[in-house]
C-alpha cells in the first residue's frame, strides 16, 4: 500500500521537519507516483509556516466587523505583543480547519484505509478524518474546529477534499483573517512524482470575503523518509502562561 | 549502498547542516529592530517550550545596574532546525547575548545571537549558518 521508499535504518528520533532545501530540490529522478495513494510523511518546509493572510481577497462588511476585534501578531495589522488576542497563540485554543494548512503546515503524515483518509498533523498533534465512503457532506452542521471533511480521487494522482461546518471562532492565520460558519473548503492533493506532490486550497466564504480565493496554490509538499520522527509541538496552557508572564505582558506600549 | 538508502542518509545529512527561517507567532511591533545590544551576563534560567522558548540571564547595563533579562527566540521545533537544544544553557553558564530589546524599556528582546561558554556561537535569527550543496 505505502509507495514511500523502503525504510532505510533506524534515524535519530524528533526531526523537527525537512530542510528548505530538500524541500525545493528538483526531483527529476523521483519514481512515478503511485496511483490512488498519497500515503506518508510530507513537508512543505519554511513554506508551511507563516503563509498568506497579508493578501486575502477583500473583506465583505460583516469581514470588515469581524476582523475589527481580531488583534493580530503578524501582517499588516500585527499589534504589538502585549497586545495579541490570537486564541491560538495566547490561551492555545484549537488551531483549528482551514488555519492548520494555511499557516502552521508542518509536517504531516497522510494514512488511507478503505474508507477513510487520515491527516496526523505535527503542529498541536492533531488529526483529520476524511471520508471517502461516498457520504455526501452533513445538512446545517452543528460547528467542529475542524469541520467535516469529505474526499474524492479525481483522478489517480489527484485527491480532492471538500470541507464545511468549520468554527468560526479560529482564525485563518496569524495575520488575523477572519472566516464564517458559511466557509467552504476545496483542498486539492496532486502528486506529481513519488517525491513530491503540490497542494491548492481555495476558500469560498461569501459572508468574509468578496470572492472566493486561494491561500495555497500549488505549494510543493516533500516526501519524508518513512522512518522521519515528527517532534511534538503542543500548545501547553501552562507554557504559554509563562512565556506571556515573563514576555509578552511586559511588552505593551505603555 | 543502495539509492533509497542514500536518499536517506543525504537527506539525513542536510537536516544536521541546515537550519530554516524562524517564524514566530508575532510581528517585530514590540521590539525596537534598530537597535542592537550586546550583554554579558550569567544565565538564570533557559526555558525549551511552546510558543516561543527563552533565555534569562542576569547582566549589568552602563549604568552599572543588574536586570534580569528574559530574551525570546522561536519554538523548540524551529530551533532545533538551527542547532538548538534543550541543553544548550545551564544555570550559571556566562554568555555574551546579542538581542533588539522591546521598545517600552524593559528588559525583554528578541535574541539575534549568543557566544556560549565555550567560545562557540548560536544564531536565533537571519541566515542560516552555509548549508551543503544539493547532490
Amino acid at each position: 500500500m505505502f509507495a514511500a521508499p523502503a525504510v532505510a535504518g533506524a534515524q535519530e528520533w524528533n526531526r523537527a521537519g525537512l530542510p528548505d532545501s530538500a524541500i525545493s530540490a528538483p526531483k527529476t529522478n523521483a519514481a512515478p507516483a503511485p496511483k490512488r495513494d498519497i500515503s506518508g510523511i510530507w513537508d512543505a518546509g519554511g513554506a508551511g509556516i507563516a503563509g498568506p493572510g497579508h493578501e486575502s481577497a477583500p473583506w465583505t462588511d460583516w469581514g470588515k466587523q469581524k476582523a475589527a476585534t481580531f488583534k493580530p501578531g503578524n501582517g499588516p495589522r500585527a499589534v504589538y505583543e502585549a497586545d495579541i488576542n490570537d486564541p491560538l497563540s495566547t490561551v492555545c485554543d484549537p488551531t483549528g480547519f482551514p488555519r492548520e494548512v494555511l499557516y502552521e503546515l508542518r509536517p504531516f503524515q497522510i494514512v488511507q484505509t478503505p474508507n477513510q483518509v487520515l491527516i496526523l498533523y505535527m503542529f498541536e498533534k492533531r488529526w483529520r478524518v476524511i471520508w471517502t465512503d461516498g457520504r455526501p457532506l452533513p445538512k446545517d452542521p452543528d460547528p467542529r474546529w475542524y469541520g467535516y471533511s469529505v474526499g474524492h480521487w479525481e483522478d489517480d494522482t489527484t485527491f480532492v477534499v471538500n470541507t464545511i461546518g468549520t468554527d468560526e471562532r479560529t482564525w485563518l492565520d496569524n495575520a488575523g483573517n477572519p472566516h464564517s460558519a458559511e466557509l467552504k473548503v476545496e483542498e486539492r492533493y496532486h502528486r506529481i512524482n513519488r517525491d513530491l506532490m503540490e497542494l491548492t486550497v481555495t476558500l469560498d466564504d461569501p459572508k468574509t470575503y468578496t470572492r472566493p480565493w486561494t491561500p495555497r496554490n500549488k505549494m510543493p509538499l516533500t516526501l519524508a523518509p518513512p522512518n522521519f520522527d515528527m517532534m511534538e509541538m503542543i500548545c501547553s496552557p501552562t507554557e504559554v502562561m509563562e512565556f506571556r508572564k515573563n514576555i509578552s505582558d511586559r511588552t505593551n506600549n505603555k | 549502498m543502495n539509492a533509497r538508502c542514500s536518499r536517506a542518509v543525504f537527506i539525513f545529512v542536510l537536516m544536521a547542516l541546515i537550519t530554516a527561517p524562524v517564524a514566530a507567532h508575532h510581528g517585530t511591533a514590540s521590539f525596537d529592530t534598530s537597535k542592537d545590544v550586546t550583554l554579558k551576563g550569567t544565565v538564570t534560567d533557559w526555558i525549551w517550550a511552546n510558543p516561543h522558548c527563552f533565555l534569562k540571564f542576569d547582566a549589568m547595563d552602563d549604568t552599572g545596574t543588574v536586570r534580569n533579562w528574559a530574551v525570546e527566540v522561536s519554538n523548540p521545533t524551529d530551533m532545533t532546525k538551527r542547532g538548538w537544544a534543550r541543553s544548550s544553557f545551564k544555570v550559571g553558564d556566562v554568555v555574551t547575548v546579542n538581542l533588539q530589546p522591546v521598545k517600552n524599556g524593559a528588559p525583554i528582546g528578541r535574541l539575534r545571537n549568543v557566544v556560549l561558554p565555550d567560545g562557540s556561537t548560536l544564531t536565533a535569527m537571519g541566515p542560516a549558518p552555509a548549508a551543503a550543496a544539493p547532490q
